[in-house]
């Protein structure tokens, strides 16, 4: 009964849908890290990686300390496990196939007036 | 930019709903779903083979297909096209014979955005909650392979 809870779901599945955030995620689980450390393995600037940490703080997945400078950021591991419900496992299937759909409709014309379809 | 999906479940009602947009046009997008050929190439969880026996997405049409696992296990669906109307709505009914006579209706819309852009609506109904949570859970990838695999288990250890 708890209507915030599609809004949380729909929070840490767009966090998730980004690779760059998958990665941060995959690095936490080994344990916690600070902005610097998570940004390394990216060609991309200090403050992009900040940005994917904030989505991934409010999408719960990620938690910081007010460790003065460090600040690392920890894996929220509770809301990742959360994740598994059957709704989550319905999402992931057909997240996975439209993304196929996307793959496929980039290959393809319009209306099928013809023998126009690309092999397989 | 990502087109991220949108799933829900109301509570205390077996639907589920979802919405997802493409970065193509209403008539490619119904081209999908329409060409068996093509919709080889996208239906069903990743990592399985579909065989379609028949797939024939028209008003009072139907279809049946098979997805296999790389085990060779095999999972079959039918159903009917109940109303198909060219790029803008079908209801099909969808039954996973694995679980025979529990039977959704599955309505889709097809919603031209423009600029190229197209939304897809689905509504899914169950005949109950319960069948709704446990056809949804048994549909997929590790749900279906790790149910079969733990009924082997238990069969194994009779």
């Amino acid at each position: 009964m708890d209507p915030s809870a599609d809004d949380r779901l729909d929070r840490a599945f767009t966090a998730l849908a980004d690779p760059v955030r998958r990665r941060i995620i995959a690095r936490l689980s080994r344990g916690p890290a600070t902005v610097n450390e998570l940004a390394e393995p990216f060609e991309i600037s200090k403050q992009a990686v900040s940005k994917h940490i904030q989505v991934l703080e409010q999408a719960e997945l990620v938690t910081r300390t007010r460790d003065a400078q460090r600040r690392p950021v920890h894996l929220n591991a509770a809301r990742l496990e959360a994740l598994t419900a059957w709704i989550d496992k319905y999402r992931l299937i057909h997240e996975q196939q439209f993304r196929r759909l996307d793959a496929l409709l980039t290959t393809i014309d319009g209306p099928s007036d013809g023998p126009r379809t690309q092999e397989a | 930019m990502t087109n991220a999906l949108a799933v829900t479940a109301p509570e205390g009602v077996p639907f589920i709903e979802f919405q997802r947009e493409f970065d193509a046009p209403v008539a490619t997008v119904f081209r999908a779903h329409k060409e068996p050929e093509l919709i080889k190439q996208w239906l069903g969880p990743r990592g399985y083979d579909m065989d379609i026996e028949r797939y024939d997405f028209r008003t009072g049409g139907g279809y049946r297909y098979i997805h296999r696992d790389d085990k060779g296990a095999e999972y079959a669906f039918n159903g009917v096209f109940h109303v198909v109307r060219d790029e803008e709505f079908a209801i099909q009914t969808f039954e996973f014979e694995g679980f025979p006579d529990v039977v959704a209706i599955e309505s889709l819309r097809f919603v031209d955005l423009g600029n190229g852009r197209t939304r897809l609506e689905g509504h899914s109904v169950y005949p109950s909650i319960e069948s709704r949570d446990g056809m949804v859970a048994s549909d997929m990838e590790s749900g279906m392979r790790e149910g079969y695999e733990r009924l082997e288990d238990v069969v194994s250890a009779l």
